[in-house]
């Protein structure tokens, strides 16, 4: 089945069988190799990519319901090479270790910072609950987003 | 390879439900994706999701009204839905998280029809109605209870389709009560659920429904318990009589998450809980 | 560009790998493609135990494209190296099954869904044996699985003479049985592993902890030269201890089907294999007696340790090693004898995994401290302040403290915090009405490095060189598994070197370019492998001043020095190997002496509260204080600190393995849970600083000590809010409703 869709930005095409997981397309047919599989059911978040903005977890979306939608993953967080402000504050405020959640938290972070940019630390685990991660024990995680959340408000 | 229609109209979908009775309609995918290259994989799919005519969220003639394909993050999102019926935006806050709750739709659960769907016990306990159709036989309005059989198994013919579910609105002095017991606060699978949903006048129960989540094979209304209650003035000996015949009436079970003893106290408690609430209410 | 004399650590660089992994460049196992590259699955036996008779591949089904491996391929001993030579890479036919999902066959192919398919094809003959699934069962011995007793291993410690006559003369006996569970490390990343053949070498590329024991594994099973093998670490997503020896038998695996099958060979494990078939936290049951004076002092000690190994030998030895040392605390105790025992039983052999056999006697002996000060009707905080190992003590083992003890800092430093408002935002109960609350104390402490003379016998090794291209390198196998080795290495060198953190790399391990610093476990890799790192930092600065002397150049300036000989001369590498500092001493037979060349300490208070309807718990605070002697990279420090904490909380309320008939029946993230960040209270960290004199700049380890107290901790707060005794981990809402109606706990 042919699907087109936006992907970072582009206009892509690519004939797939529809059942296929949006993760195994992104890494295996398009090389982005950002998004990663931690548990393939929906728990860890480490496959967080954006959908018409949205965040979601791509093991659990056909491919085929992409048709005419846009993607966004990790690889489209940075500009030329220029780190955006939650992934700044993520290796500031030391929010990745082994790094494996990190482009899964990356990206729901961003979308939270979007959504809800006056969200309390509270507010802000609740946003950050489907991303899990082994190594921070979450409060280094929490203090990079609120940082970058608090930035954004000094600067306008 | 697999069949994959993408109706672009309620129409167009009904029709293809019926020229493929073994095709199955998705929408989030949140449930039908975990582990499916590990199944029996259906011959086609009928993907519903954001199906323009079958989303979104209505007020009308005394009902709010949600469109099956709409997703728990815009029911979130909705102050009708949080302002009339708080009970059920509690639930679906806690479905999984933002990533699920941006796919997941009040369809889905109901499609879907597992002892742990969270909005199941919510919907029962607010009367809800399931407005299903198809291209043959029109539409119908089927009540809640009558909706969810078994198992994961509900009252939908091969040719209908879930078309949107419509709640009453309570009178007023309604109070709602809503707990999930999970394993943990996020991403978590049900050990327990309950929603009640009562009225006083006075001190006597002039409306109860009481219902639950993963004690039994499908999620249920306790309507001997309700029974019990209905009618009476809340004391402590009419709680404790509810409390006793919910204890029988609920038939939970040892698995991973949690074990029969622990799901039936709990239960009693939360049940103590919220009539007590709703007696001080 | 930096001053000489200018000093990194201590300061919060920014992660040398933190771009990378920030921006999804980081390059993972699963991450790397090969030409030609086959997909490879694992075959798992079905019993717990058992004698594999045949396997059988369905002749209907196509295998033309699928490679298949079983133990007859394996022309070398059939064993995974390790201490010993007991668990083989693939059961051999008409061999013991030992566990539930042991290896017995390999298959690979191109297509990784053929493979999947391929699996339902496979059909095993077994006629099962009766097995061995608990402590009990294998302490009764009526089924032999090693030896004539089933147990692995011993040990016995003893202290003072006259135990019975010293519990005799005690006032008060405090007595406890604690069971502490299975626990997975749920690192993010599943294991994998790469392997291809080249030219009668193997290469093989994933995800591990320790290059050098894979190494050691390969040689032994294919017969190969020390240069044939050569083990490169990928980007790891964390480890824990799960990524210590298990990896060998994952790489076993791979090379065997990439040598049959003439092809790279990848193998990913998904997460239900990973769960259902790799090592977990060792069970552990926990007899413990204390005795106590009047004036509210520990006589005696009785402690009877048992764990659970699983099927084959492992590193257990070494689990009931660190858990018998660490039994009787950071306290004082004249008499005292420790009895531990490793059994063997038919669940998948458990292993390493971070605290390594402390976490569990750590459990046992802060539940009795806590006891004994509620028999004394004393505070918990006082009794242990009274009873603690100060300077100059002696611990269990006989070891004179002789310098870093912070065990009162600790406290006092935790103590403070406690009356300091609490964060804001804490995590709250759902409950309003009626809620249970607690406040629970632990000061415990962990050695850090190897326990006794392991340091000398592994003699690690790290080499510092300017490269060809005039930068400095630092080669150890020590692998970032995302606890920062990588930064903190950069950090020490340069500082030692006189130059920027910009100029120096970290080579990522491979065993072909980085000497053998041993394994990357037992909070060593900071205080033992960053001490050999500034050691040849410095070897290398005085190479290149010397060279700068008798070319005339400016010594001042070590990165013109560099570049001056990687243009005139080459490279220049400077190789040093770990000395243990003087003067300790332990004897391996009779278990005295210095356990360990020095201590972290720590103390940590938490608060829970408990919903009166559900039984849930809400920790609404952890304070915690830990003592690494000096933290070369705070933020660095404090993520360990609190990864640990989290895992320890995890464990001690949400976490369970759980068992049926020798297999695990919740192989998933959905039910094998871990906590997400609405679990996490707002931990309240503090970072303590007791300088270890011979460890780089006074650091020493943080690694484990964070996982050893908070379950304790917990524990003490529970039995605070509700007047019960909590002494089985995990503490699950079950767990609490049972003992609340008296039943067992």
């Amino acid at each position: 089945m042919k699907i087109d869709f936006t992907l970072n930005g582009e206009q892509r095409e690519i004939d797939v069988t529809p059942m296929s997981r949006l993760l195994d397309v992104l890494r295996c047919d398009f090389e982005l190799t950002g998004s990663k599989e931690g548990c393939g059911e929906g728990e860890c978040g480490a496959c967080t990519v954006f959908v018409d903005g949205k965040a979601v977890n791509s093991c659990l979306i056909p491919v085929a319901q992409m048709q005419g939608r846009e993607v966004r993953t990790v690889e489209s967080l940075a500009s030329n090479e220029m780190l955006s402000d939650v992934q700044q504050a993520l290796i500031k405020f030391g929010g990745t270790q082994c790094g494996i959640c990190t482009p899964g938290i990356a990206m729901m972070a961003s979308a939270a910072l979007e959504a809800e940019p006056n969200a309390s630390r509270a507010r802000m685990r609740e946003l950050m609950a489907g991303n899990l991660c082994r190594c921070t024990g979450y409060q280094l995680i929490i203090d990079a987003v609120i940082s970058a959340a608090e930035a954004r408000r000094r600067h306008g | 390879m697999a069949d994959f229609l993408q109706p672009q109209t309620l129409h167009a979908a009904l029709e293809a439900r019926a020229a493929h009775p073994d095709y199955l309609p998705i929408a989030g995918c949140t449930d039908v994706m975990v582990g499916f290259s590990h199944q029996a994989q259906p011959t086609g799919f009928i993907d519903l999701f954001g199906l323009a005519e079958i989303q979104g969220i209505c007020a009308d003639d005394g009902h709010i009204s949600i469109g099956a394909a709409t997703t728990y993050g815009d029911i979130l999102k909705d102050p009708l839905v949080y302002e009339s019926f708080p009970v059920l935006s509690e639930a679906i806050r806690e479905i999984g998280a933002v990533q699920i709750q941006e796919r997941g739709t009040l369809g889905g659960n109901l499609g879907t029809c597992s002892p742990v769907g969270d909005t199941l016990p919510v919907l029962l306990a607010l009367d809800a109605q399931v407005h299903v159709a198809s291209s043959k036989r029109g539409s119908r309005l089927v009540p809640i209870n009558d909706f969810i059989v078994g198992y994961r198994k509900n009252a939908l013919a091969e040719d209908e389709l879930i078309v949107e579910i419509k709640m009453p609105l309570a009178p007023e002095g309604t109070q709602q009560y809503w707990r999930k017991v999970g394993t943990r606060r996020a991403q978590s699978i049900s050990k327990l659920m309950m929603c009640v949903v009562g009225r006083l006048n006075g001190k006597d129960v002039e409306h109860i429904r009481i219902a639950l989540g993963a004690v039994a094979a499908a999620p249920m209304r306790v309507e001997k318990t309700e029974a019990v209650l209905a009618g009476q003035a809340l004391h402590e000996e009419t709680i404790l009589a509810a409390q006793d015949t919910l204890a029988s009436e609920i038939t939970p079970i040892d698995d991973v998450r949690s074990s029969a003893v622990y799901r039936k106290e709990v239960a009693c408690n939360l049940l103590g809980r919220f009539l007590n609430d709703l007696g001080g209410a | 560009m930096t001053k000489p004399g200018h000093s990194f650590v201590g300061h919060s660089v920014n992660r040398v790998d933190g771009h990378a992994k920030v921006s999804g460049r980081a390059i993972y196992v699963d991450d790397i493609s090969m030409p030609g590259m086959l997909h490879g699955r694992t075959v798992r036996s079905k019993v717990a135990h058992g004698t594999l008779k045949d396997i059988v591949f369905d002749a209907a089904f196509d295998w033309s494209d699928i490679t298949t491996v079983t133990a007859k391929d394996i022309t070398g001993p059939n064993f995974v190296a390790l201490m010993e030579e007991d668990q083989p890479a693939l059961v051999p036919m008409g061999g013991k099954i030992m566990h539930h999902d042991e290896p017995v066959a390999l298959i690979c192919g191109p297509d990784k869904s053929k493979v999947d398919a391929a699996m339902a094809h496979i059909d095993q003959q077994v006629d099962e044996l009766p097995a061995v699934l608990s402590i009990d069962e294998s302490r009764a011995a009526n089924t032999l699985l090693y030896g004539d007793d089933n147990i692995f291993k011993a040990y016995t410690l003893e202290k003072g003479e006259g135990l019975d006559e010293a519990f005799a003369a005690a006032d008060h006996i405090v007595e406890g049985e604690y069971f502490t569970g299975a626990q997975e490390q749920m690192y993010i990343e599943t294991q994998g592993m790469i392997a291809h053949w080249q030219d009668e070498s193997l290469h093989i590329t994933g995800s591990m902890q320790c290059p050098y024991y894979i190494h050691n594994a390969m040689k032994s099973l294919f017969g190969l030269e020390d240069e044939a093998v050569v083990i490169s670490q990928a980007v790891t997503g964390g480890g824990f201890g799960g990524k210590e020896e298990y990896p060998s038998m994952l790489a076993a695996h791979v090379a065997l089907l990439a040598k049959k099958a003439g092809a790279p060979v990848k193998i990913i494990y998904d997460r239900s294999e990973d769960v259902a078939a790799t090592t977990k936290r060792h069970p552990c049951l926990v007899k413990h007696r204390l005795g106590l004076n009047a004036h509210g002092e520990i006589v005696a000690a009785d402690v009877d340790i048992t764990f659970d190994g699983g099927a084959y030998v492992t590193l257990s030895p070494v689990v009931l090693s660190r858990g018998v040392l660490h039994s009787i605390g950071p306290y004082k105790c004249p008499t005292l004898r420790v009895v531990g025992r490793m059994m063997a039983t038919n669940t998948p052999p458990h292993g390493a995994y971070r605290g390594f056999g402390a976490p569990q006697t750590t459990f046992a002996y802060e539940r009795q401290i806590d006891k004994a000060a509620r028999v004394l009707g004393m505070d918990p905080v006082e009794f242990r302040l009274r009873n603690r190992l100060n300077l100059g003590d002696e611990t269990a083992t006989g070891q004179i403290l002789k310098n870093s003890v912070a065990s009162e800092k600790v406290v006092r430093e935790v103590m403070a915090q406690a009356e300091k408002e609490p964060p804001n935002d804490i995590c709250m109960p759902k409950a309003v009405q009626d809620v249970k609350r607690g406040r629970g104390f632990a000061l415990y402490y962990h050695g850090a490095g190897f326990t006794g003379s392991g340091e000398d016998r592994l003699k690690g090794r790290v080499a510092v060189a300017v490269n060809k291209q005039g930068e400095f390198e630092v080669r150890s196998a020590s692998t970032d598994i995302g606890q920062g080795a990588f930064t903190i290495f950069t950090q020490i060198a340069a500082t030692t070197l006189g130059v920027d953190v910009a100029n120096v790399k970290v080579v990522q391990p491979n065993t072909k370019m980085v000497p053998d610093s041993g394994p990357t476990v037992a909070s060593r890799t900071c205080m033992v492998v960053g001490g050999i790192v500034e050691q040849a930092a410095n070897g290398l600065k005085e190479k290149l001043q010397a060279y700068g002397e008798s070319k005339g150049l400016d010594c001042g300036d070590v990165l013109a020095l560099a570049e001056a000989h990687a243009k005139d001369v080459g490279e220049l590498a400077f190789e040093t190997t770990y000395k243990s500092p003087p003067g300790i001493h332990f004897d391996d037979q009779t278990y005295r002496g210095d356990a360990y060349p020095c201590y972290g300490w720590a103390a940590c208070l938490v608060d829970v509260a408990v919903d009166p309807d559900t039984y849930e718990v809400t920790v609404e605070r952890c304070i915690h204080a830990v003592d690494v002697g000096k933290a070369v990279h705070p933020i660095i420090v404090k993520g360990q600190i609190e990864g640990g904490t989290m895992q320890a909380l995890g464990w001690a309320l949400w976490e369970s393995v759980l068992y049926k008939n020798g297999k695990v029946m919740n192989p998933s993230m959905t039910d094998c849970i871990i906590p997400t960040a609405m679990e996490a209270p707002e931990l309240e960290t503090i970072i303590v600083e007791e300088p270890y004199p011979h460890g780089p700049h006074g650091a020493k380890g943080v690694g484990e000590i964070p996982m050893d107290g908070p379950a304790a901790a917990v524990a003490n707060a529970l039995q605070d809010a509700l007047g019960k005794s909590f002494d089985v981990v995990p503490m699950l809402p079950e767990t609490i409703a049972e003992v609340l109606k008296g039943g067992p706990a």
